[in-house]
């Protein structure tokens, strides 16, 4: 049970090879095995949403899955997000609306905001705050969140 | 260099520094540092609530594969003594004022003899990941024999109750009393007197991210380097010292970027000095990350207060006596004594004027977590009560529950206003500013207004709904002492460096205070560097807490500031060869006024101040260009708030439908008011989840029956209501900047004002919601009792 397997994921772009225990979670090996720590843990059981990725291009808590069952997986995580320098514009609204503060969350909201308005065309504010009750924010009140992702998913001014 | 902003930083909404590293995925947290050679350490916690340490055996613990090291309560308690110097003093005019009687239990680092709640770790164990440290800890064979367990405070006060400290003798372990008029004698001869029990439940700070330790010990310079998740790094240095017995320069303690705090983290933890201990006594690199369920078990629970009050009153609403006895079930120890309970008692009165008054506390003992400071610390829980007051005092009279309220608040004519009982940094209480009614009739007014919503409420009833309005309004002591650090340079590069004792945990300090500091320079924003949380950078500190930072670091950082500007225009009056009074400082440069040519920048100026043959300081005077200073308030700066907010309680589900919350907030002259905002409307959220949804909760046996985030119900963005923060800006006359502190406002409010709602909207039914939270259950019932 304890021996490890080579897991190979593409990761933002590029692909990554390592070893992991079976028992070992997606969240622990982008973290400490391929040294991706900006995805975050925040409960390890499935409610808090800090550590969300995609996976094959859809949102997936990565501390619910084993880095096993994502072997050959294509893996998007918030440290793909920019173009170079430039803030991807998701980020920079979050920055605009002011929906962060320590920003432990911000990771897994704006991974999840993304599959939100990629998934959801034309979302009213009910849809945004049901789908971004996902994730677990404890200092904002949810509220730059919410007009971040608005505008995001707009496209336009708000 | 860019220009200096004309209209200065201070008072506009400057974008956050911290912004960019967060949102790449770059910020670094404790459980995202490496360190050559680290071993993970993992506790065992107890599962019984109260139980003897029969045996601990690490046989199987050690063969486990991976394991490095394991170590139990009893052998540490050889090494390390209990924790040390963590009771905030008693100051003088507090001790002399207040009525007391204290005796906290000593902690030892981790259970010796018995285990005292489900979560108090009993042994540690090192290995070469996290998953064997776990895989080790399963492996200890420990032998416990039951006591008898007190999960109830009353309880744990009977004669025939166990105690939990044998060397304290009783489960009381502080009494508080404090009085001012003759209580008995107005409350004997009021014309109306109401009497209540109010309960406010267990919750907690629940910051997103868990608490966390790293350590490194380096032999050659016998020297540590901590890293902890806290807001406190100059105190965790000062005990790490102590328990080690170190000099604290030789321990560097960092918070380097923190997932929320909220209080939560706002004191010295075992943890903080055990994972130091351990990297010493390995020689490698220790780390420590806390999981969730550990985090509900172990970090510090708050509130969870059993109040009995009292009120006196006349006919016209006019409040003559209040008395309020209460319990604060403190858990199994007391790590910052009994600070929050008096925090209650100080803020009973809030923005009322009553002229008799007496609060008393007794702090209990219980087998359940440690109870501590969270956002508000104290004062939800008095808010609960004063403000459920005023609404009974309302409903007994017939009268509207805001006419009660104005009728007993302080005008804004009676600034500076005696309240008449010591604030607990032991300088009576004194609200130095603001106007109270004007907050409560604008709130109002955001709803709406009151005939407007009585009206809305009375058809909504004629068509089976339930609105109901609920007022609530606080007062804060804030920016309290005893003091804060910090040291301003200017940078051989002409940059402006300072340095503070604030630890950030989401603020926007690194903002703040580059706003502060560039308006004292008048630099460009872009030339100060901040370096916050890191005792390598200020000799004393003492962080953030208490809604203190704003205050006191800039209080700070300003007296530092004019020290070495000081120092600046005497050396740039020696290179330009003028007279220090026709010079002035502005955009990075000082210049002669008038005359824009003659100017010399703070690049060579700071050449010039530095020591050496190429010095040109003048004559006698002291080189570099660096100085520090410690702020002592002289007391504390006074926010306070007025709430409003409107329910829907629906009958089939009892679900409380919050459909719009105001509150109107003072907090004196804001420095960033977007960040202002953000920190009051976050607190308005956690002030709402412990209204409705967040609860700790034991079974009689002392077992935790809410250790996971599906029984631990946080707001999420579904459940948040619309909510709408007005600020006024009455400055202090107690700082220059006129700034008070905000961090905690929010959170102090909801749990009454959401009482207040819910009994107004179930008023046909006649029932109080007088014990928080408010269960969808408790509204059920109700509807379900009036048939």
């Amino acid at each position: 049970m304890t021996a490890k397997r080579s897991v190979t994921v593409t990761v933002n772009g590029e692909t990554r090879t390592g070893e992991a225990e079976p028992r070992m979670l997606l969240s622990d090996f982008l973290r400490e095995t391929l040294g991706l720590t900006g995805t975050h843990v925040g409960c390890e059981h499935g409610i808090c949403g800090a550590c969300t990725v995609h996976v094959n291009g859809e949102a997936a808590r990565s501390c619910l899955m084993f880095a096993v069952q994502a072997d050959g997986a294509e893996i998007e995580t918030v440290e793909g997000l920019a173009d170079g320098e430039t803030l991807h514009r998701l980020q920079q609204l979050f920055s605009k609306h002011r929906a962060l503060q320590c920003g432990f969350c911000t990771p897994g909201m704006l991974m999840t905001a993304l599959d939100l308005v990629r998934h959801r065309p034309n979302l009213s504010e009910a849809e945004i705050r049901s789908g971004m009750a996902a994730v677990l924010c404890r200092c904002t009140g949810y509220e730059g969140i919410v007009h971040a992702v608005a505008e995001y998913a707009s496209g336009g001014e708000r | 260099m860019t220009a200096t902003s004309p209209d200065g930083y201070i008072g506009r909404s400057v974008p956050r520094r911290e912004d960019r590293r967060l949102l790449l995925g770059q910020g670094s947290y404790v459980a995202d540092l490496v360190l050559p050679d680290m071993v993970h350490a993992a506790f065992a916690r107890s599962q019984l609530a109260h139980a003897r340490i029969v045996s601990i055996d690490f046989a199987r613990t050690m063969a486990e594969p991976g394991a490095v090291f394991a170590l139990d309560g009893a052998g540490l308690a050889g090494e390390m003594p209990p924790i040390g110097g963590m009771q905030v003093t008693a100051p003088k005019g507090w001790a002399e004022r207040v009525e007391h009687r204290i005796a906290l239990p000593p902690q030892n680092l981790m259970a010796s003899d018995r285990v005292r709640y489900v979560g108090e770790a009993f042994a540690v164990v090192c290995a070469d990941s996290r998953y064997t440290a776990e895989d080790a800890v399963e492996a200890i064979d420990a032998e416990f024999e039951s006591l008898p367990v007190a999960v109830d405070p009353e309880a744990a006060i009977a004669p025939e109750a166990e105690v939990i400290h044998p060397g304290i003798g009783t489960n009381a372990v502080a009494e508080l009393h404090v009085e001012k008029g003759d209580v008995a004698g107005a409350m004997e001869t009021a014309p109306h007197r109401i009497r209540r029990r109010f309960r406010h439940h267990r919750y907690a700070a629940m910051p997103i991210e868990c608490r966390g330790v790293a350590a490194e010990y380096d032999r050659r310079t016998d020297s540590l380097t901590v890293w902890s998740s806290t807001q406190v790094v100059h105190w965790v240095r000062k005990e790490i010292a102590f328990s080690l017995g170190m000099a604290e320069e030789k321990i560097r303690v960092l918070a380097p970027d923190v997932g929320g705090g909220f209080g939560g983290k706002g004191h010295v933890y075992p943890e903080d000095l055990i994972i130091p201990y351990l990297a010493r006594r390995l020689g490698r690199p220790v780390r420590w990350v806390e999981d969730r369920h550990e985090h509900i078990l172990n970090a510090a629970h708050s509130r969870d207060n059993i109040h009995d009050a009292e009120i006196g009153f006349d006919d016209t609403g006019r409040i003559l006596a209040f008395r309020d006895r209460f319990i604060v079930d403190s858990g199994a120890y007391s790590p910052v004594g009994a600070g929050v309970a008096y925090n209650t008692t100080a803020h009973l009165l809030g923005p009322y004027h009553v002229d008799n008054f007496a609060g008393g506390t007794t702090v209990v003992v219980t087998n359940k977590t440690p109870n501590a400071p969270y956002r508000g610390a104290g004062r939800p829980e008095a808010v609960q009560v004063t403000e459920r007051l005023m609404d009974i005092v309302a409903d007994t009279l017939g009268m509207e529950p805001a006419e009660v309220r104005l009728r007993n608040m302080i005008g804004p004519e009676r600034m500076p206003y005696e309240v008449g009982l010591p604030y607990r940094d032991g300088v009576p209480m004194t609200y130095d500013s603001g106007d109270y009614p004007a907050s409560l009739r604008r709130a109002i007014e955001e709803v709406g207004g009151v005939d407007g919503f009585r009206e809305r409420q009375k058809k909504a009833r004629a068509e089976g709904r339930y609105l109901g309005l609920g007022l609530g309004c606080y007062t804060e002591g804030t920016g309290v002492g005893p003091f804060e650090g910090a040291t301003v340079k200017v940078d051989p590069s002409g940059k402006i460096v300072v340095s503070t004792g604030a630890c950030p945990i989401g603020q926007g300090h690194e903002t703040v205070f580059a706003q502060v500091t560039a308006d004292a320079w008048r630099v460009p924003i872009e030339d100060v560097v901040v370096l916050l949380a890191d005792t390598s950078t200020l000799t004393m500190g003492y962080g953030s807490i208490a809604s203190r930072s704003t205050v006191t670091s800039s209080m700070a950082i300003g007296d530092a500031s004019d020290k070495v500007k000081a120092k600046v225009l005497a050396v740039a009056a020696n290179l330009l060869e003028a007279s220090e009074a026709d010079l002035e400082l502005r955009d990075g440069k000082v210049s002669v006024k008038g005359v824009p040519d003659m100017a010399v920048t703070l690049r060579e100026i700071a050449a010039a101040a530095a020591p050496g043959w190429l010095s040109r300081r003048p004559e006698g005077s002291e080189a570099g260009l660096e100085a520090t200073s410690y702020y002592e308030p002289p007391t504390v700066t006074w926010a306070y708030a007025s709430n409003a907010a409107i329910v829907e309680v629906e009958p089939d589900t009892g679900r409380v439908r919050v459909e719009r919350y105001v509150e109107v907030h003072d907090a004196g002259r804001l420095v960033n008011p977007g960040l202002a905002d953000g920190q009051v409307k976050g607190g308005l959220v956690q002030g709402l989840g412990g209204a409705l949804y967040e609860s700790i909760e034991y079974d009689e046996t002392g077992q935790l029956l809410t250790g996971s985030f599906a029984d631990y119900l946080l707001p999420t963005a579904a459940e948040t209501p619309p909510i709408e923060v007005v600020h006024m800006e009455t400055p202090t006359p107690l700082n220059p900047l006129g700034v008070k502190g905000l961090g905690e406002g929010g959170a102090i409010a909801p749990p009454a004002v959401i009482a207040n709602a819910v009994t107004d909207a179930l008023k046909p039914f006649g029932v109080e919601f007088n014990t928080l939270p408010i269960r969808w259950q408790d509204v059920r019932a109700a509807f379900d009792a009036a048939g």
